[in-house]
């Protein structure tokens, strides 16, 4: 060093008031959310795949399966309603996996998150926000599903009411799911990986009850399906639709769903400490 | 004298990379502070020091008189950022996107009424800020980014490398911003950049950074000082020693130094000295392929202090589109 001057006057502070101030969780969460829901309308490519594939496997799923499915049971002695059935199983192919998590890669990868990160905004609002807009986005892929399962007939024991619950709780297994994505566009910054985390859907959605009722499934499938969380939500669902308020059924997809949630969201805020530590 | 940054033996590594390694520097409230180095040197991990999104390894640092590592939450009230890439969300609109910081500052919706008409005003985006910011060109990309660090009045402005990648007439907005955010509003700017004319043009001090480490600090005019007056500057082909001792024999000539195919000669009167120059390379029968008069530029202080060009290592990362760190 030639010319280096070391610093003889004590760092004051500027006593000037700042015009910025910080603001409560609630606010800046608002904030977040605001963006992120405005992001979702002018995104059409982020629903019309997310909302073509649970309307095809619902479809596809009653025509070549139904009589069959009815017609066993039956010859079982046992009454079911294959399009009740299936429906539940088309809100969790519609809201498993929805999630600004590729957005929130974007952002990094972008600089955004760092421009967020330098403003005061109190850090847990950096997910719950996108987390209000993934419960917006899942409620309206949820509620065209559920439309088009009453416009095929399919009617619900625990009336309207039952309908508003029917939705709350799929999208609250979708804000659940939602965990996982998101933990890794935080853990990796990376889009392939984001896109990748699909692949956890597969397990989830089909080795459970998706297709045949608990006791029908035997063998490996059986013991995977009984620690499954969405064969207690599906169950929860479907108890909604053919059987009324089942309470039980109700608390064990809830509690299936607090499970997958503490998991979920504790990757994801294990991520969200990492990126934002001062690295 | 009020101190807007301070730094006492500043680090920062990753790894075995040392990319901030022991900086001391004072920047005075009000001033325009140029950090000058080339790409790598460390500009922008300092920046990233500065306004808390990295932690120093070790040493201190002041912001606004808050330390970095322990008061980061009273910095960032306090301090305006825009970073090297314009970071903004190509799916809002640039209104949206000052609307949406104003809000993250806690500004009320009076206040971001009012400094959204000032920063526009500012940054002069026209109509264009109600369109999504995909359709902004880069020049208007870094005026809106610009806008959105001004948004909550900031004590303190960072601003790395704000005209690279900007063609001309761009860079030249960029400098009129500055200066009008300095000299109208007070505000204290820290401005990394890799252009000599840069911060010639707007810094009022200038710190020359080089592998992390401070080598100078100055004024430009005295930066520029060090070197001489004058410098005559002459490319030989042949013994560049040998032709460097016959210059330092000619009468006015203070110093002399030899950089790859150059030799450059200060003297505090160059139009008196330099036909002494042009005969003693003549007389010691060197081929000169061309004799130049000039002041001093910081790229000249540059090479003194580190022994490199920062225009020739600026010029190689244009060429090989490195990205700067």
């Amino acid at each position: 060093m030639t010319d280096t001057s070391t610093p003889t006057t004590a760092a004051r502070r500027i006593e000037e008031e700042p015009l910025a101030r910080r603001s409560t969780v609630l606010h800046d969460l608002a904030t977040v959310a605001r963006r992120a829901c405005r992001s979702v309308f002018r995104e059409p490519e982020f629903f019309i795949p997310a909302i073509i594939v649970p309307v095809f496997f619902f479809v596809v799923n009653i025509g070549a399966l139904q009589d069959v499915a009815e017609g066993g049971a039956a010859a079982a002695g046992q009454e079911l309603d294959f399009k009740a059935f299936q429906l539940p199983v088309a809100i969790i192919f519609a809201v498993t996996g929805v999630s600004r998590a590729s957005a929130l890669v974007i952002d990094i990868q972008d600089g955004y998150f760092d421009r967020l990160l330098l403003t005061p905004i109190r850090r847990p609002a950096l997910l719950l926000g996108l987390m209000a807009a993934d419960l917006m986005a899942v409620l309206m892929l949820a509620i065209p599903v559920t439309a088009l399962g009453l416009i095929l007939g399919v009617s619900f024991e625990t009336g309207i009411v039952g309908i508003v619950v029917f939705l709350l709780y799929g999208s609250l297994w979708g804000l659940a799911f939602a965990g996982f994505p998101y933990a890794i566009a935080l853990k990796t910054g990376n889009p392939a990986a984001v896109n990748s985390s699909f692949i956890l859907f597969f397990p989830f959605a089909f080795l459970t009850t998706s297709f045949l009722p608990q006791e029908a499934l035997t063998g490996w499938l059986s013991t995977i399906a009984t620690y499954n969380p969405v064969t207690y939500v599906l169950q929860g669902l479907r108890s909604l639709i053919t059987e009324g308020w089942v309470w039980d059924d109700l608390a064990k997809g809830l509690l299936a769903i607090l499970g997958v949630t503490i998991v979920s969201f504790g990757l994801a805020s294990a991520a969200m400490r990492g990126r934002i530590s001062h690295r | 004298m009020t101190v807007a940054i301070a730094t006492h033996d500043l680090r920062r590594s990753f790894g075995a990379n040392h990319a901030v390694d022991g900086v001391d520097l004072e920047v005075r409230a009000g001033e325009i502070y140029g950090f000058l180095g080339p790409n790598g040197a460390g500009k922008s991990t300092m920046v990233k020091v500065l306004c808390t999104l990295l932690s120093p390894s070790s040493g201190t640092a002041t912001v606004g008189g808050f330390d970095v590592a322990t008061e980061a939450d009273e910095i960032r009230l306090r301090i305006g950022v825009a970073l090297q890439e314009a970071s903004l969300d190509p799916k809002q609109t640039g209104r949206e996107l000052l609307q949406l910081q104003g809000m993250l500052y806690g500004l009320s919706k009076p206040n971001i009424r009012r400094r959204m008409d000032d920063v526009i005003g500012l940054v002069d985006i026209g109509s264009a800020i109600d369109d999504l910011v995909e359709s902004y060109s880069g020049g208007m990309k870094r005026r809106l980014d610009l806008a959105m660090s001004l948004i909550h009045k900031p004590q303190i402005l960072f601003l790395d490398e704000p005209t690279t990648g900007l063609d001309p007439v761009s860079r030249n907005d960029v400098w009129k911003e500055v200066r009008t955010l300095n000299r109208q509003e007070g505000m204290t700017i820290f401005l990394t950049t890799q252009y000599l004319e840069e911060a010639d043009e707007l810094a009022g001090r200038v710190g020359i950074i080089a592998q992390g480490r401070l080598e100078a600090e100055g004024t430009p005019a005295e930066l520029k000082r060090r070197i001489g007056t004058d410098l005559i500057v002459a490319k030989i082909d042949g013994d560049l020693d040998a032709a460097a001792d016959a210059v330092r024999d000619v009468d006015g000539i203070d110093s002399v130094e030899v950089h790859g195919e150059e030799l450059s000669a200060a003297a505090s009167d160059g139009a008196g000295a330099i036909s002494g120059v042009a005969v003693a390379l003549n007389g010691s029968n060197h081929r000169v392929t061309s004799l130049t008069l000039r002041t001093p530029t910081l790229d000249d202080v540059f090479l003194d202090v580190t022994g490199a060009k920062l225009s020739a290592s600026h010029e190689a990362s244009d060429t090989s589109g490195e990205a700067a760190s």
